[in-house]
């Protein structure tokens, strides 16, 4: 046998009689030798009629893996299901320890995972449920948080003031300057947008109330809700969630500490107090984005916008606009930390609770935000 | 007769409809190193989950000497709790915290010592377990046996009139996990707490318990509750003897 043939393995029929073929095999049988595929055997055997037994026999065989093995308990459970027999012992005493001990233990019934198709209705029976058990959790975990306040205000909640202020640090002060730089350029957008209609009329002097009110009784409250889910609600999820995996949320409940109130408590608290501000500071941006775009490029001065803006703007849209922070930083919050609560007990349970927090606020805060608009709208203010 | 100091009486545990182990009874004495014992996948954990208020049964009771743990309200719950010191697998300190903050944690929640004696104590408890002068690392800097006494450290800050272990000896080498077992007997002896331990490590097992109970993964329920080397001497079920000799159940019975 010449060495071009030995570098990749052979498979060779040999008829013995009628009822038996003997499969020699030689050659190398690693991974990096090329091999017949296993199909094309199992279609040679088929072409053999009344074959009764199977002889494995190894000759001149070189180098040899896990792929000889596995090709070889193919070809076996191939002939076992056809109920051909098969001698093995043909083979080297290493391949025929290693066939039988991966036939040791037989498969366990029922452990192989089948993936049946489900039907439609069935499909649609699991959504409505994991929905009702979603909205379940999501009740149970406002009465929690609603019970950890109840013992905030009675002095009794258990958790270190230190949180707070370093919840706070990360939810206030580090925002600021992707709050900054978000707030400017849809202050400026804004302003751009406005602009190019009301030149037309020369009413360029508009922008200043479409801005100020677009900014404060609008884009301000939602542009940072969103930041925030993302920045703020997502790791909440993934904090908490972390903790889950680690037992460090087990570990609390044993030491007789809430963790509702030890390490909710002071993220939600932190939040709410935080958005307000940052949504005060983002329209105060976004009017400056404003102003930036109308002085450099539409003949107004600042002063002009300044008193424009003073005349459109109402103090009763400032409380629109932190009204509705105010209920974002609650729903961003609820989301994070329940489904970081919620979270199982795995790497990728921590990645899907940091996504479904993200999404969860984000479909929250729109919804609030068209029912607050609504209302608004309703009465008038 | 003094009462025993943990009561289980006909508890069933699940998941939802799926049950994991039905009708055990058995009792932990006071003083008692107690060992919850079995194959891998037949509830040992979730037994000690049930025992330690982090899951509710769902059938049967647990006494913690008369008081009834799952019928009580929640402050009485917490209460008991505050008397338990639990060892997790993996150690489960606050990773946000140090090892310092980690053991002070229970003891400013719950006592009214002044700070400085809080950190009197912190560096004691770290001393007992081997690990002085490691107050101000995190978690995180320590290897998985040092976060391990870490834990223990922790679990004993408030003195519980009970420690439990949750495989105390994972992860750890043959000559930590020992010093583990020395360490759970010696605050046996000297401080006189009661010890519940899962684990199948049957060194630890034969060396260090005095009773225990085998869950069966197969039908599903306890099997036999006693002293282990008992249990290896005169138990005529063969899973006993088999797990208790590493399946060399014809070998010669004396492991010890």
């Amino acid at each position: 046998m010449n060495a071009a043939v030995s570098a990749s393995g052979q498979i060779s029929f040999m008829p013995f009689d009628e009822s038996t073929v003997t499969i020699q095999l030689s050659g190398s049988w690693n991974r990096e030798a090329s091999i017949k595929p296993v199909e094309h055997v199992f279609a040679d055997l088929n072409a053999i009629k009344n074959l009764k037994l199977v002889v494995l026999q190894a000759h001149d065989l070189a180098a040899w893996d896990s792929r000889l093995p596995a090709y070889l308990l193919k070809i076996i459970d191939y002939c076992q299901s056809r109920h051909i027999e098969v001698d093995a012992s043909g083979l080297p005493e290493g391949i025929q320890a290693l066939l039988k001990l991966a036939r040791a233990v037989p498969e366990r019934a029922g452990a192989r995972r089948t993936t049946q198709k489900k039907s439609t209705v069935a499909e649609i029976g699991k959504i409505v449920l994991n929905g009702l058990k979603d909205a379940k959790g999501l009740l149970a975990f406002i009465g929690e948080t609603l019970l950890a306040f109840t013992a905030l205000i009675r002095g009794k909640a258990r958790f270190r003031t230190i949180d707070i202020f370093l919840c706070i640090q990360d939810a206030g002060p580090s925002a600021l300057p992707i709050v900054t730089l978000i707030s400017l350029l849809v202050g400026l957008i804004l302003a751009f947008v406005g602009a190019v209609q009301l030149a037309m009329f020369g009413a360029q002097i508009y922008i200043a109330d479409l801005v100020g009110l677009g900014t404060v009784r609008e884009m301000g409250a939602l542009m940072t809700a969103v930041i925030m889910s993302g920045r703020t609600g997502a790791a909440y999820a993934a904090q908490l969630g972390t903790m889950n995996v680690n037992s460090e949320i087990d570990a609390l409940k044993t030491m007789g500490i809430s963790p509702m109130e030890f390490l909710v408590l002071p993220r939600m608290l932190a939040l709410i107090l935080m958005m307000p501000l940052l949504c005060l500071y983002a329209d105060l941006m976004g009017m400056l984005g404003g102003a930036m775009v109308t002085i450099s490029a539409f003949d107004v001065s600042l002063i002009q916008y300044y008193n424009e803006a003073q005349k459109a703007v109402h103090l009763t849209d400032f409380g629109i606009g932190l009204f509705k922070s105010l209920v974002f930083a609650a729903l961003i919050a609820t989301a994070g930390c329940m489904r970081g609560m919620q979270c199982g007990r795995s790497a990728s349970a921590v990645g899907d609770a940091a996504t479904a927090a993200v999404v969860n606020s984000i479909v929250y805060i729109v919804v609030a935000d068209s029912v607050i608009t609504l209302i608004c709208n309703r009465l008038g203010i | 007769m003094i009462t025993p100091h943990i009561t289980v009486t006909n508890l069933t545990m699940a998941y939802g409809d799926f049950v994991i182990q039905r009708d055990l009874n058995f009792t932990i004495e006071h003083g008692d190193i107690f060992i919850i014992m079995g194959g891998s996948g037949c509830g040992k954990s979730t037994l000690l989950r049930h025992l330690i208020g982090l899951q509710q049964p769902a059938k049967g009771d647990v006494f913690y000497e008369q008081q009834d743990f799952w019928h009580a309200s929640d402050e009485e719950r917490v209460r008991v709790m505050r008397r338990i010191g639990v060892l997790y697998q993996s150690g489960a300190l606050f990773s946000s915290l140090t090892l310092a903050e980690n053991i002070a944690l229970p003891l400013g929640e719950f006592t009214d010592m002044s700070a400085h004696e809080i950190s009197d104590i912190v560096s004691y408890k770290l001393a007992l377990v081997g690990l002085a002068g490691f107050e101000d690392y995190y978690p995180s800097e320590l290897s998985g046996g040092m976060q391990k006494r870490a834990g223990l450290a922790r679990a004993m800050a408030l003195d519980p009139e009970i420690l439990f272990f949750d495989e105390p000896s994972a992860g750890l080498d043959p000559v930590s996990a020992r010093l583990l077992d020395d360490l759970i007997v010696s605050l046996r002896d000297t401080l006189g707490t009661t010890i519940v331990v899962v684990t199948h490590e049957l060194a630890s097992i034969f060396a260090i318990g005095n009773n225990s109970v085998f869950l069966d993964p197969d039908t599903k329920t306890m099997l036999a509750t006693g002293s282990p080397k008992k249990l290896l001497a005169e138990s005529k079920d063969a899973k006993i003897i088999q797990f208790l000799t590493r399946g060399e159940s014809n070998a010669d019975k004396s492991v010890q």
